[in-house]
């Protein structure tokens, strides 16, 4: 790659983003494109294998490492709306596959460029702000992988607070887990519904009226009790603010039946 | 101890219902993490010493047989005696062994998780000698027939009028009049009856947090000081330890030490840390006459080498279960064994059985915050899962589950047939979610017993982007395909 | 096959240790060498900031502190203490020399005892072994002339300690202790004493004085033993 010419991304959508709620991807790659990157949505792409790597089926876990290897290793980079799927890549093909020589040293070269989106945003190309605008008050949860694993904290906070109109007040347990963690919320759902709970109490506290955060797992979830709970806070992906892409319904909100056609 | 650990969902829902419980639940999850971050936040060398803890750990597992060695020759040199346990039932015959010769009919006891494993309990009675746990906590848990539901705070569940209801039932002597209203009323009416044993005591029975090879010293960490009391008054000092439990010297005992409480309690450093190497000497004013150090392995060897190796850095410091948001919703006796929290959800497979306990690593979303907090830097969540892979591997859990993952990772091996599935799924799903969302739905009720279900908008992303889509308003073209 | 032989059996074929066990194993090595880890430098200090930093750590948990010129003034001072506390003019000393030698018959009117502790003690006066300044620690150790009972049976327990024995970090204590007992060797208990007794077993609520000492009060004297 020459210093002139633009870094070729390829965007890793996510099963949730690709199934359940598009706009994450075009904003995603509204945002890759206004820093700069060029950028790729290769078709062969499917899931990160993160929900058979969880339940113990390594095998399958690393045959599907192996084909997002295959469809990704040629990009500059590859970034992901998703710490928990960017966390899979980087942290945890290495992992499946550190057995396979054939295959071992591919997935270290592919998790060194694999990114969460907004921490790509900021940490590799440098982008301090992104010129959206979003007038009200948002309280921002920190996803477990994408903390944990890839050290995001303060990267979307960056972002957010130079998007204009947009303040930001913060929980006491943005930290906590939201009782999501993939198959564990309807193995073991009244735990679940506790920690949802909790962490709904806290967004509500806030006094904020739309939850962010980077992953879709967890979103879906708190939306999901947010609904349930009657509490009119909306929930959404952040890649969709700061991408000014906020004239979709919020997760799990009915499309605008009044709206009429273009 | 016998195990309820099979019952782990029944547990937890009596745990989530259980309204003393999540007060004290509710407490003990903001008390414990804000002391831990506080106590972090005061020494500048805190995560250096959690570096240097497990590296000491680590090159002690490498060399325990070494280490045992030393640390048996030591405690004989000193006067002391070390018994070597295969398993719980080898070490309690072993302590009925050396309670009766000593003619033994009250045994004193500090806090032991090793000894609740073990059941040592039950079986001094069984034959006749009376044990009394004298750490206030283990004590009221003891009245009540209960065990330990946190490592370190064993009654952290019950309230101050249940704990005053256990003292009234079983402390007879107790006027009708006397108010027990207030935690201090109740700390002075144990203070007096265990003082009567912590002197009457013939044989005194405590764990050790350490082992120290180089001296043959074991190391009791107390707030109270019933461990005090218990090792030096008795003729005849107990130590039951497991041998994972060595450190090499005093100066890696002392690092060790700076994490524990820290981690803990949020302490610097527990009121009372002791250390005690063989009998009382011939000049010594008090002190026992006899040491006794039973080492147990009871599957500890078996995790030497195993993917599980990393647990035996455990320090038994509760870190893990503070901040679990699981452990922090159901508390410790959902577990069913002697151990909870993520630490227990790592080991009790290993010592009880992966079936037995086979709930345990799987009640977990893998938050990862166990590991972050842990002194000894344990892996704790990759730990878990690997007990999920063995677990897979012998085809244990849902079947359904199993099935619907493996149909899942068969269409993600396969991109095109995916794509053509998901977009048929999606469009399906689209047509009945009109109002955005779904209350309820078929195949999906572990979901929607608790939560809506966002409803897909439109086709998948990847086919609308390579249709040309790029969403300026966010799917307002996709919308009048689907709406209905 | 005894349960020893089966257990160190395990470990050692399960370890595999490349080295012949001729004495030379890292183990004995490591222990032999008993290096220093990483001491925080909090405790790194001229003796009077350390014996400021005591103050401060012990003060922080609930200790009782007098400072003290001369071992002379210790009758006194316990004296004041249990008058304080409305406590019987009664105390059981530890048999140690520099406690025996003070004039507690010609400064004070109180009784008393001196021995190991006994059930009814309520007050009990201690010669520390030392203290560590990182945590405020007093440092004690069992012998003829300090009875670890004394410690722990009285609800009120004294401690003398000199100025000169507050180190800076458990680690500088430990070379003391080493020094004096020889390699490998140590009395029969070294106690680590910060605070008085608490527990915090009942809703989580923080009470002084569960099984050993409600109060700890501390004297330290500056000045040097002869």
């Amino acid at each position: 790659m020459s210093e002139t010419s633009k870094p070729n991304v390829g965007l890793f959508a996510t099963c949730l983003v690709d199934l359940m709620r598009p706009v994450v991807g075009f904003a995603a790659v509204k945002l890759l494109e206004d820093a700069g990157c060029s950028v790729s949505v290769p078709q062969n792409q499917t899931c990160c294998g993160q929900p058979a790597y969880n339940s113990g089926d390594k095998a399958d876990a690393a045959d599907i490492a192996k084909s997002v290897i295959t469809t990704f290793e040629g990009f500059d980079y590859v970034v992901a709306p998703s710490g928990s799927c960017a966390g899979m890549i980087k942290d945890h093909y290495p992992e499946a596959l550190a057995d396979d020589p054939a295959w071992s040293a591919r997935a270290d070269a592919l998790a060194v460029k694999t990114f969460e989106l907004m921490s790509f945003l900021t940490d590799v190309m440098k982008v301090t702000a992104t010129g959206a605008a979003f007038e009200g008050t948002v309280t921002y949860h920190d996803s477990c992988s994408g903390l944990r694993e890839l050290g995001i904290k303060n990267q979307p906070r960056a972002l957010l607070s130079a998007v204009e109109g947009l303040s930001i007040a913060e929980g006491n347990e943005t930290e906590t887990c939201c009782g999501f963690g993939g198959l564990f919320c309807v193995k073991y759902p009244d735990i679940s519904e506790k920690m949802v709970d909790a962490k709904v109490d806290d967004i509500v506290s806030t006094g904020a009226d739309t939850v962010l955060a980077g992953d879709l797992g967890c979103l879906m979830n708190i939306a999901g009790r947010l609904q349930r709970r009657g509490i009119p806070i909306k929930a959404r992906h952040a890649s969709e603010v700061l991408a000014g892409m906020t004239a979709a319904p919020a997760i799990g909100e009915p499309p605008d039946n009044e709206m009429s056609g273009e | 101890m016998q195990s309820t650990s099979p019952h782990f969902k029944q547990n937890a829902r009596d745990a989530l219902a259980d309204d003393p419980l999540q007060d004290a639940l509710a407490k003990l999850a903001v008390g414990f993490p804000m002391r831990r971050l506080e106590a972090a936040a005061r020494l500048p060398e805190f995560e250096g010493l959690r570096d240097e803890a497990r590296d000491i750990k680590t090159h002690v597992l490498e060399n325990l047989d070494y280490y045992l060695e030393a640390y048996e020759k030591k405690v004989t040199e000193s006067g002391g005696h070390v018994h070597w346990c295969r398993d719980a039932e080898e070490a309690r015959k072993t302590i009925l062994g050396i309670c009766q010769k000593a003619g033994a009919k009250t045994v004193t006891k500090s806090k032991s998780m090793i000894s609740e494993e073990i059941a040592v309990n039950a079986y001094l009675e069984e034959n006749g000698i009376e044990p009394v746990e004298t750490d206030l906590g283990e004590y009221i848990i003891q009245l009540r027939k209960e065990p330990p539901s946190h490592i370190i705070a064993p009654a952290i569940h019950l309230s101050k009028e249940q704990v005053a209801e256990t003292f009234r039932n079983a402390h007879l002597d107790l006027a009708a009049d006397r108010s027990l209203v207030e935690p201090r009323a109740l700390l002075e009416e144990a203070r007096a009856k265990l003082r009567e044993k912590f002197l009457g005591a013939d044989v005194g029975l405590t764990g050790a947090n350490m082992l120290i090879a180089e001296t043959g010293t074991n190391v009791l960490v107390t707030n109270e000081g019933n461990a005090d009391l218990t090792n030096n008054l008795p003729r005849v000092h107990v130590v039951i330890a497991s041998i994972e439990k060595i450190v090499p010297t005093l100066e890696d005992a002392s690092t060790i030490l700076r994490v524990l409480a820290r981690s803990a309690t949020g302490q610097d450093i527990s009121v009372y840390t002791t250390f005690c190497t063989g009998p009382k000497r011939a000049e010594d004013l008090d002190g026992p006459e006899e040491y006794h150090v039973v080492l147990l392995d009871n599957g500890r060897s078996d995790m030497i080498g195993s993917e599980f190796h990393e647990m035996l850095r455990c320090i038994r410091c509760g870190a893990c279960l503070n901040h679990c948001p699981i452990y922090k919703s159901v508390g410790g006796h959902a577990y069913g064994w002697v151990y909870s929290g993520p630490m227990g959800a790592v080991l009790i497979p290993n010592l009880i059985g992966m079936e037995e306990a086979q709930h345990l690593p799987n009640a977990s979303t893998l938050c990862g915050k166990c590991e972050s907090v842990c002194p000894m830097r344990i892996p704790l969540p990759k730990m878990l899962r690997k007990w999920r892979e063995r677990q897979f591997k012998a085809e244990m859990g849902s079947t359904t589950a199993r099935w619907a993952l493996k149909s899942w990772a068969w269409l993600a091996k396969r991109p095109a047939l995916y794509r053509k599935a998901m977009n048929i799924g999606v469009a399906i799903l689209g047509q009945f979610g009109g109002r955005g969302r779904f209350k309820s739905l078929p195949l999906a009720s572990g979901w929607t017993s608790k939560r809506d279900l966002a409803a897909p908008i439109g086709d998948t992303f990847i086919s609308q982007y390579h249709k040309g889509a790029r969403g300026d308003q966010s799917g307002a073209l996709m919308r009048k395909k689907v709406h209905k | 096959m005894s349960a020893r032989d089966e257990i160190l059996g395990k470990l050692k074929s399960k370890l595999e240790h490349a080295n012949a066990p001729n004495g030379d194993n890292p183990a004995a090595l490591h222990i032999q060498e008993h290096h220093k880890n990483l001491i925080p430098k909090r405790g790194d200090l001229d003796k009077a900031q350390r014996v400021d930093l005591f103050c401060q750590e012990a003060t922080r948990v609930n200790a009782t502190i007098n400072r003290l010129t001369s071992m002379d003034d210790v009758p006194d001072q316990v004296s004041a203490y249990l008058r304080e506390h409305q406590l019987p003019a009664k105390i059981k000393i530890a048999p140690h020399q520099d406690l025996k030698a003070l004039d507690w018959q010609q400064k004070t009117s109180l009784m008393v005892d001196e021995g190991r502790g006994a059930g009814d003690d309520g007050v009990s006066v201690s010669m520390a072994y030392g203290g560590v300044a990182e945590t405020g620690t007093l440092v004690m150790a069992s012998g003829p002339e300090t009875p670890t009972s004394l410690n722990f049976l009285p609800l009120d327990h004294i401690v003398v300690v000199r100025a000169d024995d507050i180190a800076g970090n458990y680690e500088a204590v430990w070379e003391r202790i080493r020094a004096k007992s020889g390699p490998g060797k140590l009395p029969r208990t070294v106690n680590w004493i910060t605070g008085p007794s608490r527990t915090a077993d009942i809703e989580q609520t923080l009470l002084l004085g569960a099984h050993g000492p409600q109060r700890l009060h501390i004297l330290i004297v500056d000045q040097p033993a002869t």
